[in-house]
């Protein structure tokens, strides 16, 4: 501790998904309406306490949503954007496809999480179509979440599998939205975006030097909180 | 006009080849199976399909997709682990797809309810689902106009309509119903249960009888989850 160029390194080895999961959990403010996206983004309610009371938002129309239904909880009108059967908490309310996005659009939701193909320096987002020749798009409700909460956090890892870093100068696949990523959490460090360009909060099991080898833009740590 | 018909059948007697249909439901929440089978009985084709999706399995939307009957699909999800019979007839060229981000697809079905003529919406500026379409810079966001999405017909699954035709939806099968129920101009409505006028409490009410046009009880299949037990109405 105390050297400079390790003074942002958090944890000696990378974030496991659970770990990370765990981090963004801690990191959302009590109180808070929340949508967390389908896949990675959906481990994050394994780690959200009672204590923060936080309410979950799917925009098939739903806020208050429960945990996963088991066993004879389920019921096949109670399911969450990624079609899987959920609970529904005291508190609860349901109300239609149109009112479930103006809410999001609206800017009453505090944070989403998504996952991401690529994020810009400026927090341009790519997480939708690959632009492949011959994929079908499909878009569901992205571009709604990356425009419409008030902070879109995105989950991923760093590299591809190929080792290329998806944290780019501009996006290389086709865009869900323009500047709209606020935070990126991966498994080698998390990383605020904004109009004002990139910076690391911390780092996992890497120096901000080793993380500047992954990452094809000027890394600079961020001003401390 | 409402009336009340004995039968699904009956119920889609009157959708005609070349028309727009509007089918609720997200996943298998909200969607009018029994309706949709009797679409596919009654032959008409040449259809325009609105729904969040492109048919899943091979039941309901995806088997009147398989059968050639939809020339064009406007949804938001088309790509799904189990949408082999779209995928076929896109990659074929078979089919068309107007693809429309979630939130933009139910707002204009919205805009189609209510009289309006479009709306600047933030979502999907700068992307290529916004190629092609007025943008203006609005409170210093950079938005995107869209048009209402109207519709000839639409199948939707509620819960309990009274004999006003008042709705009332269970959980999140609520979904699409009450925007599509307002934006066609025929709507057609499946129920577990009708039950007499005044039955319903009117604060309860989400969709009222004057957006829907043809009811038909279609009592929960045996087994399912799908309770007719409300806690309130």
């Amino acid at each position: 501790m105390g050297v400079m160029e390790s003074s942002i390194k958090t944890s000696e080895a990378p974030l496991s998904r659970d770990d990370l999961a765990r981090l963004v959990a801690r990191d959302i403010a009590p109180g808070s309406f929340v949508n967390l996206g389908i896949g990675q983004p959906t481990l994050v309610s394994n780690y959200l306490t009672e204590d923060q009371d936080i309410t979950l938002h799917t925009e098939n129309g739903m806020l208050g949503m429960g945990p996963e239904a088991r066993g004879e909880e389920i019921d096949e009108d109670l399911i969450n954007a990624g079609k899987i059967p959920v609970t529904e908490l005291p508190g609860a309310s349901y109300f239609h496809h149109a009112d479930s996005f103006a809410m999001m659009r609206g800017g009453h939701l505090d944070i989403c999480v998504l996952g991401a193909f690529q994020v810009s320096v400026t927090g341009d987002l790519a997480n939708w179509h690959t632009g492949a020749p011959g994929a079908i798009p499909a878009v569901g409700g992205a571009m709604d979440l990356a425009t419409g909460a008030k902070d879109v956090f995105v989950m991923m890892t760093l590299l591809t599998r190929e080792g290329a870093s998806k944290i780019v100068e501009s996006c290389t696949y086709p865009l869900t939205g323009v500047g709209c990523v606020t935070r990126v959490y991966t498994d080698k460090a998390v990383f605020l975006t904004g109009p004002g360009g990139i910076t690391v909060r911390e780092t996992f099991g890497c120096t901000l030097e080793e993380l500047q080898e992954l990452v094809p833009v000027p890394l600079k740590a961020a001003a401390a909180a | 006009m409402l009336n009340f018909v004995e039968s699904v059948q009956e119920a889609v007697s009157g959708i005609k080849d070349g028309s727009t249909v509007m089918i609720g439901g997200f996943g298998n929440a909200g969607q009018p199976f029994e309706l949709i089978d009797a679409l596919l009985d009654c032959g008409a084709t040449d259809l325009t399909v609105v729904n969040n999706n492109a048919g899943q399995g091979d039941q309901g939307l995806a088997l009147l997709i398989k059968e050639g009957r939809v020339k064009k699909m406007i949804c938001s999800f088309p790509r799904q682990s189990d949408s082999w019979h779209f995928d076929a007839k896109y990659k074929a060229g078979e089919i068309e797809l107007e693809l429309v981000p979630q939130g933009n697809l139910a707002e204009r079905i919205r805009a189609a309810g209510a009289g309006i003529g479009g709306f600047f919406t933030p979502t999907g500026y700068g992307t290529m689902l916004a190629e092609g379409k007025e943008t203006r810079i609005i409170d210093g966001r950079g938005q995107v106009f869209e048009t209402p999405i109207h519709a000839d017909v639409a199948l939707i699954k509620a819960l309990k309509a009274d004999g006003k035709g008042n709705l009332v939806y269970r959980k999140t099968a609520r979904n699409f119903g009450p925007i599509m129920a307002a934006a066609a101009r025929h709507s057609i409505v499946q129920v577990s249960e009708i039950v007499p006028v005044g039955a319903l409490d009117p604060e309860n009410v989400v969709t009222p009888g004057i957006y829907v046009n043809t009811v038909v009880r279609v009592p929960a299949a045996a087994g399912s989850t799908t309770g007719t037990e409300e806690k309130v109405a």
